[in-house]
């Protein structure tokens, strides 16, 4: 159960001018979707979407700079922001461009973990609702992903952002990743997929030899969180139907032979039905259509969940153990704390942010609960500006270019 | 490709290096003038050999040792080249090595032009060329191999001995069948990920930084991709040069005649319309439907709804079996009516689309009965579907109840558990057409079903026949009069020469009178 005492939708239309206004980390955003300015146009010909009051949905919205991306948020007032890709023209001019010329050309790869697809193995929510004892799999989720993406995938630049309500996104920006195709975004979030099949497979989860090196190293990390997550929390052992759901996972005749389930170490004629019962509980869930799609719209950073009020904030990965989801704040959070100065601000500070206010258009975000998230965002920029750099600097070697 | 008369040149050795290897990427087009005898000739005989790569493939596991033995057999009776090596031993009376891969050439060309021009036609044409060209590279040598790809200027990384050593473990459980062994002695490719999809999709190569590991046997996927790619460019493109040689009034029914023998039943005209009665539908789908049309009408019976890929699968089976458009209609609004759907509603949404699939609407086309290749490739299913192939898409558990629970024999129990251990025994090796054949052996007490499954509608066809039924079912063979039918057709008065291309057309129906 999510308290959302301090939050009320009905708040939104007064919530969000003043978001958009003075909070909403503008040159960031801009900063990021730039990618350094080395594409020409890349901004420009990117596709965003809103969704407005009334559910009043808009698509194929796209801005020359950051100052009319500002000026038309705080016109339009979105309740929802999606990103979609960059295309061939500007979107907003689609319409004038001959048929079968405007396309979508780059976007990263993303990844969208929703909990309600883990509702078969979860006992203590159902559907939109969360909870601290299932937030555990999405710690699991991003902690295999990351992995996986880095060192398997080779990239660098993953962004993991909070979605506001039940889940968490993964945007890999890296250049080789916003040129992926169709078929290679689809054999990516396949090589990620363990989990196959819907209501009618009982066994979601197949193991044979050999064991690939993913699948092993996705296993040291759900044998890691297991026991705290499954046994204590979940209580999976805890009812006969419970039970009941992880012995239809084992073969008819192992039950012949007497069992101890806390040892986990069942193996039969090279069957790893221990493993498969695991990874069942706890292995990341994709929707693998999210990611294929070159021009596939994802909720964007920073925008706001309508139903909770949070805000999709980026998820620090050196913190993730301490991640919670309930701390995440609402708008009406800071919005609130706009109002007032914060009590632990050091006099250093407070001095320097008084001097910043007095420029018009400075964001105010610094002195609200958003502000540690901004500066995971900056870390993240910072990463990709090196590299850019690294590259440029490797090429003019190449060219002999002093 | 200039075809301006019938006189054969010959070309003398300079051609020599064009075919210095017995394999080829097919990216030169030949540049010879040819008689209009070994155009046909050619086209024919290729088309033979690939129609022979699908029903091999269809009837035994692809590569195995079955499936080598029958394409060599195949490969050597039509002249195709099978030594590595060019050599001038002329084989006594036959034909050389050298014209042996000079036809290779040119009839992979010449099909292009018959294949080209729609999606299912580009499509079979690319299955069947990809599968020859497995076999043929996996009988290749490592030396030539390696040969071939220089040659063709795929410059894969090697993977350095120290690299593989130290990363020897991670090889070895990363791909089927690899030991310590076979990882220090055989070559290992270091290549992006992006260009070994296949590989990396199903999980069978080893990543490390963005790079897939590809140990020396699997290359020949990687070529493989290349491979279609480039064939797939090549006929779109040949698609766009086509009008130019169909205004040929010499090729264009060779042409014609050629992709139309490929597609064969497609169950498009229906023969048996109106022959069926909807009372006789229930009956028929216990005795005569395939598993998945069976359980479709199954569910629709039970639920009284089908959602959209249900629909389409099952709806366009049913007009193939003969059903009219008015009895389609009926009997789907008699179904929903049962369940949630009201008249009136029906009448709004579902009838739209019934009469959609009988090519009423929209841009009336006149859909085609989905074939099993389109069926199990398609569309997966998901929660609350029920369309797809049982034997791929169904749990096999579930599906081992299934086929025990629709008592098929009555003096079969015994017969029966071994033949459901055979159909899931290929239902593991993908085989899922030859274990919906076993499952029709199955249902209609036979050794052996006498037929190479490859679509629904056939499979009622022939379970008709087999049963006697109370339909017709005209077969429907006769090549030379659907050619003519074919408003595309545009046959020309005859010419003396054009009675040759009838005598080899001729021979070309008897071939696929066989089917």
């Amino acid at each position: 159960m999510m308290p959302t005492s301090d939050y009320d939708p009905a708040c939104l239309p007064d919530l969000l001018p003043l978001y958009y206004r003075r909070l909403f980390p503008f040159s960031q955003y801009y900063r990021w979707l730039s990618y350094g300015g080395v594409s020409k146009n890349y901004f420009q010909n990117r596709e965003f979407s809103f969704t407005l009051k009334d559910d009043i949905y808009v698509r194929y919205q796209s801005f020359t700079t950051q100052n009319e991306l500002e000026k038309e948020m705080q016109k339009m007032v979105p309740y929802k922001i999606d990103i979609g890709a960059v295309y061939s023209h500007r979107p907003s001019q689609h319409n004038a461009v001959k048929s079968g010329t405007f396309q979508a050309l780059e976007k990263e790869l993303v990844f969208d973990i929703d909990m309600t697809d883990y509702d078969d193995v979860r006992r203590c929510c159902s559907a939109a609702d969360i909870c601290s004892k299932c937030w555990t799999l999405m710690t699991i989720a991003i902690r295999i992903l990351d992995r996986a993406l880095r060192e398997d995938f080779g990239f660098h630049h993953l962004l993991w952002v909070y979605s506001g309500r039940r889940g968490v996104h993964c945007w890999v920006c890296d250049d080789a990743a916003r040129k992926l195709s169709v078929a290679a975004r689809s054999a990516v979030a396949e090589y990620l997929s363990l989990i196959k099949g819907g209501e009618e497979t009982v066994r979601k989860v197949v193991l044979s030899d050999p064991i690939h090196p993913f699948i092993n190293h996705s296993l040291s990390v759900v044998e890691r969180y297991f026991c705290q997550y499954a046994i204590v929390e979940q209580d999976i052992l805890g009812s006969k139907e419970s039970v009941d759901k992880v012995l239809a996972l084992l073969p008819e005749d192992i039950l012949s032979f007497p069992v101890v389930l806390s040892q986990y170490h069942i193996k039969k004629g090279g069957q790893y039905f221990d493993k498969e019962i695991m990874l069942q509980y706890c292995y990341p869930r994709l929707d693998v259509n999210v990611s294929k799609g070159v021009n596939h719209l994802l909720k964007s950073p920073f925008s706001i969940h309508p139903k909770t009020g949070r805000i999709s904030v980026p998820i620090d990965l050196k913190e993730l153990n301490t991640f919670d989801p309930f701390e995440v704040p609402t708008i009406s959070l800071i919005c609130e704390e706009l109002e007032r100065p914060r009590a632990d601000e050091a006099e250093d500070d407070d001095v320097k942010d008084k001097e910043n206010e007095q420029e018009a258009g400075e964001r105010h975000y610094k002195r609200t609960s958003l502000a540690k998230y901004v500066k995971v965002f900056d870390r993240f920029l910072e990463a990709m500006a090196r590299s850019r750099k690294g590259e440029m600097l490797q090429k003019s070697d190449l060219q002999k270019d002093f | 490709m200039q075809f301006p008369g019938r006189r054969k040149k010959v070309i003398g050795s300079s051609q020599n290096d064009l075919y210095d290897h017995c394999l080829q990427f097919y990216g030169q087009p030949p540049l010879e003038n040819i008689s209009l005898t070994e155009f046909e000739t050619f086209a024919v005989e290729r088309l033979k050999l690939l129609k022979s790569v699908e029903n091999i493939g269809v009837s035994y596991v692809k590569n195995s040792e079955q499936y080598v033995k029958k394409l060599d057999a195949e490969f050597s009776s039509l002249n195709f080249p099978l030594r590595t090596e060019l050599g001038d031993r002329r084989v006594q009376g036959g034909t050389s090595e050298y014209e042996k891969r000079r036809k290779d050439h040119i009839s992979h060309f010449i099909l292009r032009l018959a294949y080209c021009q729609t999606e299912d036609l580009r499509r079979w044409f690319i299955q069947q060329e990809m599968d020859l060209f497995r076999y043929r590279f996996g009988e290749l040598t490592s030396k030539h191999k390696t040969d071939f790809l220089h040659k063709n200027n795929l410059k894969y990384e090697t993977v350095s001995a120290e690299e593989k050593k130290s990363l020897k473990d991670k090889l070895i459980t990363s791909s089927y069948g690899l030991s310590g062994i076979t990882v220090e002695e055989y070559d290992f490719y270091k290549v992006p990920f992006q260009d070994a999809l296949d590989l990396v999709r199903t999980r069978k190569v080893y990543l490390l930084a963005g790079n897939a590991y590809i140990p020396h046997h699997e290359i020949v996927t990687i070529v493989l991709n290349d491979f279609r790619t480039r064939l797939s460019k090549a006929l779109a493109m040949t698609a766009r040069s086509l009008p130019a040689v169909q205004s040929d009034e010499r090729l264009q029914p060779l042409l014609s005649h050629l992709s139309h023998a490929y597609v064969g039943q497609d169950y498009s005209i229906q023969k048996n319309m109106g022959k069926i009665s909807l009372e006789q539908i229930d009956a028929l789908s216990g005795k005569s439907f395939p598993l998945c049309m069976r359980h479709l009408h199954k569910a629709l019976r039970e639920n009284h709804h089908l959602r959209h890929g249900g629909r389409m699968q099952y709806g366009l089976f049913l007009k193939g079996i003969g059903l009219t458009l008015d009895q389609a209609l009926q009997f789907w609004r008699s179904e929903f009516v049962k369940g949630k759907v009201d008249a009136d509603k029906f009448d709004k949404a579902y009838a739209y689309s019934v009469r959609h699939m009988f090519g009423k609407e929209g841009k009336r086309t006149d859909y085609t009965p989905y074939s099993c290749m389109k069926v199990i490739l398609s569309n997966p299913p998901s929660q609350g579907d029920y369309h797809g192939c049982p034997f791929r898409h169904s749990d096999p558990e579930l599906l081992k109840q299934k086929l025990q629970n629709y008592k098929v024999s009555p003096s079969g129990i015994n017969q029966l558990l071994p033949m459901l251990a055979e159909i899931l025994e290929l239902v593991k090796g993908m085989h899922y057409q030859l274990a919906c054949q076993k499952y029709f052996e199955l249902t209609h007490n036979v050794e052996d079903a006498g037929f190479s499954l490859n679509h629904p509608n056939q499979y009622f066809t022939e379970s008709q026949k087999l049963l006697g039924g109370g339909l017709e079912i005209k077969k429907e063979v006769d090549m030379s009069q659907r050619s003519q039918e074919n408003p595309a057709n545009m046959t020309r008065p005859s010419q003396a020469n054009s009675k040759q291309a009838h005598e080899e057309m001729g021979d070309l129906d008897s071939f696929f009178q066989d089917e």
